[in-house]
């Protein structure tokens, strides 16, 4: 199949971008998004020109290392999936599909397609974990929990941080990652000790970072590779609100 | 003071929305069934039902400061968020679309700020038009079935409403006021965490008959003026 492409293109941090086309004539049906990319880069570095960058790392939809803006979603059309797991049979020979970087003040574009989404460490440097102590891993059925809440938390543990929920942020919302965390955290015992000052710490460096105010669109859930559910962040505000009232 | 700077966290901001977004739709729901008074066969009630609200004295004035507190803050976060939405995406997307299902990013979330300003300016006109119109002074006078002489605002909305820009105007108007309750109720609801899997849905959908029947409810009373 034919693809025609609009690529985001950026020398650097500062400079200026622009939308550049190119047409790959090849393409299969059978390859990932990340795959196309490849092969244009291909023929990029043939004809001597510089390769489009981006990030990927295990091309399984599980690292949360890439995550592109395809034809106006973030990871593409194809529901509940990375964008290395997007194939191009989403798509139709001969299509013009625009690809453009995550976008947020929070996010500054490193080159091209790559942004620095260090923010995100950050919020979990804030307070997303359990102190605990280190040593041998503790029996699996020490605490018991019931399956239900044990469900709920896996499901929230399921964020891989890839940011697709900001990029796809009319508002440039950064409450989804952080309510998964919180809600992962929040649903489990070893998570209660510092729940109060979990959630105030995150939230707060959430704001710090720039990222913008929810106004329940939900955008997130529906690009979320994992499906986490808005649910998260009502939660998360129970969670705040608790916690600043008992402080 | 850590109570003011939880108040403008990120949850913050959206429990005040929520809070203060409650608050008026109770007060608009209460002035719509308030308005259908008018249809009452008994062409007295009306001017009762306003009297008998100016009559509660300062529980009445409690109320309308608490609303014009209501007011003033929804407007403010709300026109905060929106700030906060720019700063946080300064260069946009060139080709951007919505996912669709479950994204609930339909044109009532889309216009919220639009929707609201329009309904912010409305208020003022609309204060102006009715609370602070003509009244006893200017000679719209009623008599109460009791002999009291009061107010006369049924002559007052008859009048306005018998304008085509007021007739036609308002019930646009409370269209606009249908849509911000339609992301407004839910949104408000998942702002203050009462939310769960099961209920999500029910709320969403209920949200939406709540704009329905408050809009149908307000933009009767103009139509009916205009056209009987």
């Amino acid at each position: 199949m034919i693809i025609h492409l609009r690529i985001w293109r950026q020398e650097d941090r500062t400079s200026k971008g622009r939308l550049v086309d190119y047409t790959v004539n090849e393409a299969s049906e059978h390859m990932s998004f990340l795959e196309l990319l490849d092969v244009l880069n291909e023929q990029l570095l043939q004809s001597g020109d510089e390769p489009v960058e981006f990030d990927s790392d295990c091309r399984e939809g599980i690292c949360g290392s890439c995550g592109l803006m395809v034809a106006g979603i973030a990871h593409g059309p194809q529901k509940r999936t990375a964008v290395c797991q997007l194939h191009m049979r989403s798509f139709n020979d001969g299509d013009t599909i625009t690809v453009e970087p995550f976008r947020a003040k929070a996010f500054p574009i490193i080159r091209d397609l790559v942004v620095d989404r260090s923010a995100f460490d950050r919020i979990i440097e804030a307070h997303g974990y359990v102190s605990v102590t280190t040593g041998s891993a503790p029996d699996a059925n020490a605490i018991p929990i019931p399956k239900e809440t044990v469900d709920d938390a896996m499901d929230y543990a399921a964020c891989i941080g890839c940011g697709a929920c900001v990029a796809a942020c009319p508002n440039g919302s950064a409450s989804l990652f952080t309510a998964a965390k919180i809600s992962h955290l929040g649903l489990l015992p070893q998570g209660q000790v510092e729940a109060s000052q979990r959630v105030i710490s995150m939230v707060d460096q959430m704001d710090a970072e720039g990222f913008g105010d929810c106004s329940n669109y939900a955008e997130c859930e529906a690009v979320c590779p994992k499906g986490i559910s808005i649910q998260g962040i009502a939660r998360m505000r129970r969670a705040y609100m608790k916690g600043v009232l008992s402080a | 003071m850590k109570m003011m700077s939880a108040l403008m966290s990120p949850v913050g901001r959206k429990v005040l929305t929520g809070v203060t977004g409650i608050g008026l739709v109770a007060f608009v729901i209460a002035h719509m069934i308030g308005n259908l008074t008018y249809l009452s066969p008994d062409p007295t009630a009306y001017n009762a039902y306003a009297y008998k609200l100016m009559s509660l004295g300062w529980i009445f004035y409690t109320i309308e400061i608490l609303l014009a507190l209501c007011f003033i803050l929804h407007a403010v976060v709300g026109i905060t968020i929106q700030v906060r939405r720019r700063q946080a995406r300064p260069i946009g997307y060139k080709n951007y679309t919505s996912a669709g299902s479950p994204s609930l990013q339909g044109y009532s979330a889309r216009s919220m700020i639009f929707t609201g300003i329009i309904l912010l300016v409305f208020l003022v006109l609309h204060l102006i038009s009715f609370k602070y119109g003509p009244g006893e002074a200017e000679g719209y006078i009623a008599t109460l079935s009791t002999g009291e002489e009061v107010r006369d605002l049924r002559r007052l909305m008859t009048e306005k409403f018998h304008e085509p820009l007021y007739a036609f105007g308002y019930p646009i108007i409370m269209i606009l006021l249908g849509m911000h309750m339609r992301h407004g109720v839910w949104s408000a609801l998942q702002s203050l965490g009462v939310m769960s899997r099961r209920l999500s849905p029910l709320v969403y959908t209920l949200a939406a008959i709540l704009g329905i029947l408050v809009a149908i409810g307000f933009l009767f009373v103009p139509l009916y003026i205009y056209f009987w």
